[in-house]
């Protein structure tokens, strides 16, 4: 029934053809359309939240001397930063960007299913957004209690924004579930219930799976930052106690008694650790079908590759407390939270074997998305190494909230995706705009960033085994630093500065593309998925033209022996084309 | 709904997982079920984490309170004819939405045998037998309310009980008058002949009844671990 019903909707969409600039651009409910709305939004604030970590680089690399940045500002950028970076950028960005784009033109449909859902999912993003930022304008200005917010301190006098910050911060983020939940459903129905013909999910390229396992976690866990939210809320309005317990706040007592902090920690960590693979596990995704299309081979193991994405998501729920080892938590929880934590380097060294088993022999195209996505391969495996320390109870208590933590959370959740969405950006900028971007600069910019994140966290790592602790203002007169640790936090800082500039590269690119790219070619890559099929470049609305196109292999035929071409398309038949090993298949 | 035309090549099945794997992959719809529906399953498990993630915080926080419990069955109780029940709003409440399971399960019955007007009245009754019941809630608030009780504290004993108390009932409360506008939406549209002008199908009665079903499945582990516990 999957395309019978599809079908049945082909006359529908053809009368509902939008007309106006307003139903096409704006209110649209065009998957492609609200992507690109998606992607746009969170690139922007994306940008905001670069900005601030340049200030506070400013302040760690040559402490005072900047007028403009004074400890309680630079808490407020480095919660905003952190909140921006993993919610409004990276989750919407992967799963509202490119999970609107790909997964109905992977999969063969015309569109989500609920459509204008999809577009109320995108407007009320929008409006979080809006929320977040009308929260650095505010009394107070925005909170500065950390991205975790951990109570009793976020909604405590003496934190910066406890007027109006975390009110505003905490109401942003429950629009920004609704907003997601609205979208994910969407993504994942649209995956389980509307694939083209012959698209069984067992041909899904790798990255239709990562978005969709990644939006089922964010589905699950999602209800408990919402939750968490509400009762902080109620904390900070109505002085309840869920998280407060009995205080004294400047020598006066609030009223609160008897909450529970920890419980904030356990709700917070429930959704925050499964948040780390909403993030990473589309990550994964993309990145294998980059690999497998420049290598011009098929991904190997591609049926493990799926089994590690599903396993990887369902053990992301029982290791939240790994973030808790100093929280006073009942020891015998790190020793289990341990365990399971460790578990999950099976899974993904079977991905980073298998990346680099696709790159064995490959016939390697260095274009730009492939260098990002190799890049990406060195800076997991770097974040996911340093995890082993940190996910060890006995390593962990004296590495605990240095900068050995922002190293490896930047690497493994900070650089890598990034990478990863710069190489999806440019492997599908021909396909969504139509035009090719520039190959000389797309390289300048990959290099630039690449090697200048290396110069960025690389010495930091040392800065945390040095015990130089995270988020302080100001270090001081510490006597167990050596003055060489205030030379090494100035050359990061120069770095960052480096690296935040080379971005404007990227910018260059894209408008140099718009303006004076060349016409690119339907299929640049000659990529054996279904978006490269299109009739139209970039797609039209319903995507297909008349006929819904008709899935008869898996995603990865590449160089198959006997073969003219070095790939053939997901809907060429098998009686025109040999199939590879269709992996996929019972047979 | 229509069968699922298979690709010639994934008849062939596996034995063991691998055959229930290719089952669940194949070239068919993952589940037999309409778009809406699988779809109102799915935002049904997340707000059953929803749910689980409130019930969780209470009971942690009824755990970690240093003050003493209120004793459930003496705070909800109504006196009538001068003696003091215990729980009888809350069990007239319970009985009064488990009824309305039973309407709205009779309506599903109808809407698929098409018979609109019966249809229609049965959505309508188990909107009223709803609203109804958040109805009841408002007296009980305001009684709790007149007694004392407040969300950052109350006479009876650790200020955690209000909290949870006017956090869960009103989250509730919410989903039920949500239902309630979903249900009168839904029925007034069976009435006016929306669905025959959409193909004459009445899914979407399913469809509501469902999450009608759910939100009266949560009240019940919200009465047992809140009212009885």
């Amino acid at each position: 029934m999957a395309y019978v019903a599809i079908a049945d909707r082909d006359h529908e969409i053809e009368h509902h053809d939008p007309q106006t600039f307003i139903t096409k651009y704006i209110w649209s409910q065009d998957h492609k359309v609200i992507a690109i709305q998606y992607s746009i939004t969170a690139i922007f604030v994306g940008l905001i939240a670069l900005g601030l970590s340049a200030m506070m680089r400013l302040q760690l690399g040559f402490p005072d001397q900047f007028s403009f940045i004074n400890p309680e500002n630079y808490y407020q950028f480095i919660t905003m930063h952190g909140m921006i970076m993993v919610i409004y950028l990276l989750t919407a960005l992967f799963l509202g960007g490119f999970g609107n784009y790909l997964i109905p033109l992977m999969c063969g449909s015309r569109d989500m299913v609920f459509p204008f859902l999809n577009m109320l999912s995108y407007w009320v993003y929008l409006v979080s957004v809006i929320i977040l930022l009308i929260s650095f304008f505010v009394p107070g200005g925005s909170t500065g209690a950390g991205w975790t917010l951990y109570p009793p301190q976020a909604i405590m006098q003496g934190t910066p924004g406890t007027d109006w910050g975390i009110l505003l911060m905490l109401a942003s983020l429950a629009v920004f579930i609704v907003a997601f939940t609205m979208g994910g459903l969407n993504y994942v129905t649209t995956v389980l219930q509307a694939r083209c013909k012959g698209m069984t999910l067992m041909r899904m390229p790798l990255s239709v799976w990562g978005i969709f396992i990644a939006t089922v976690l964010g589905l699950l866990a999602f209800p408990a930052l919402l939750v968490s939210a509400i009762m902080m809320l109620f904390d900070k309005t109505l002085y309840t106690s869920f998280f407060m317990p009995a205080i004294s706040s400047m020598g006066a007592d609030p009223g609160y008694s008897g909450g529970s902090p920890i419980l904030f920690q356990h709700l917070f960590w429930f959704f925050g650790h499964p948040e780390v693979y909403i993030v990473a596990l589309p990550a994964f995704g993309i990145v294998s079908d980059l690999l497998s299309t420049h290598a011009r081979k098929n991904i190997f193991g591609y049926r493990m590759m799926v089994w590690a994405i599903i396993a990887i998501g369902g053990l992301s729920f029982v290791v939240w407390a790994h973030h808790m080892y100093v929280s006073g938590m009942n020891p015998y929880f790190g020793f289990f939270f341990a365990t399971t934590t460790l578990i999950i380097a099976v899974p993904t060294a079977i991905k980073v074997y298998n990346w680099v088993l696709t790159l064995w022999e490959g016939n390697i195209h260095l274009r730009v998305p492939m260098l990002f996505s190799i890049a990406f391969v060195f800076t997991f495996i770097h974040g996911g190494l340093t995890g082993l320390f940190l996910g060890n109870v006995t390593i962990d208590l004296p590495l605990s909230d240095t900068y050995f933590v922002v190293a490896h959370f930047h690497m493994v959740m900070g650089v890598s995706p990034v990478l990863v969405v710069f190489g999806a950006i440019y492997h599908w900028w021909p396909k969504i705009t139509g035009k090719m971007y520039h190959e000389g600069l797309g390289k300048w910019h990959f290099w630039m960033t690449f090697l200048g994140t290396y110069a960025i966290y690389l010495p930091m790592h040392y800065l945390g085994f040095a015990g130089v602790p995270r988020r302080y203002f100001a270090m001081g007169n510490t006597e167990f630093l050596p003055d060489s640790a205030q030379d090494l936090n100035a050359w990061i800082t120069m770095s960052a500065l480096f690296v935040a500039a080379t971005q404007i590269l990227f910018f260059v690119n894209v408008i140099w593309s718009l303006t004076r790219g060349p016409k690119a070619d339907p299929n640049p890559w000659n990529a054996t998925t279904l978006e490269w099929q299109t009739p139209d470049t970039p797609p039209k609305h319903g995507n297909w033209g008349h006929d819904l196109p008709e899935c008869h292999r898996w995603a990865y035929d590449y160089s198959v022996p006997g073969y003219e071409d070095d790939f053939i398309p997901q809907n060429v038949p098998a009686d025109v084309a040999p199939a590879g090993r269709d992996h996929g298949e019972g047979h | 709904m229509s069968e699922a035309v298979l690709d010639s090549g994934a008849e062939i099945e596996a034995p063991g997982t691998k055959g229930v794997v290719d089952d669940f992959a194949r070239d068919k719809q993952v589940f037999g079920v309409p778009w809406g529906k699988a779809m109102m399953w799915i935002f049904l498990l997340s707000d059953t984490f929803i749910f689980s993630c409130f019930l969780v915080g209470y009971m942690m926080v009824r755990i970690s309170t240093t003050d003493p419990w209120p004793f459930p069955s003496e705070v909800f109780s109504l006196t009538v004819f001068g003696t003091s029940v215990p729980l009888l709003l809350i069990a007239i409440m319970t009985f009064v939405l488990i009824t309305s399971s039973g309407t709205m399960a009779l309506a599903v019955n109808m809407g698929y045998r098409k018979d609109r007007n019966k249809t229609f009245w049965l959505m309508v009754a188990t909107a009223l037998l709803g609203a109804t019941f958040v109805g009841m809630q408002a007296f009980e608030w305001t009684k709790l309310i007149s007694e004392g009780v407040r969300p950052w504290g109350n006479p009876f004993g650790a200020a955690q009980f209000g909290s949870s108390f006017f956090m869960i009932t009103g989250f509730h409360g919410m989903h039920v008058s949500a239902g309630v506008i979903y249900l009168l939406v839904i029925a007034f549209r069976v009435k006016n002949g929306f669905y025959e002008k959409h193909g004459g199908n009445y899914e979407i009665v399913e469809i509501t009844g469902l999450y009608w079903h759910f939100v009266d499945l949560v009240w019940v582990f919200i009465f047992a671990f809140f009212y009885l516990w």
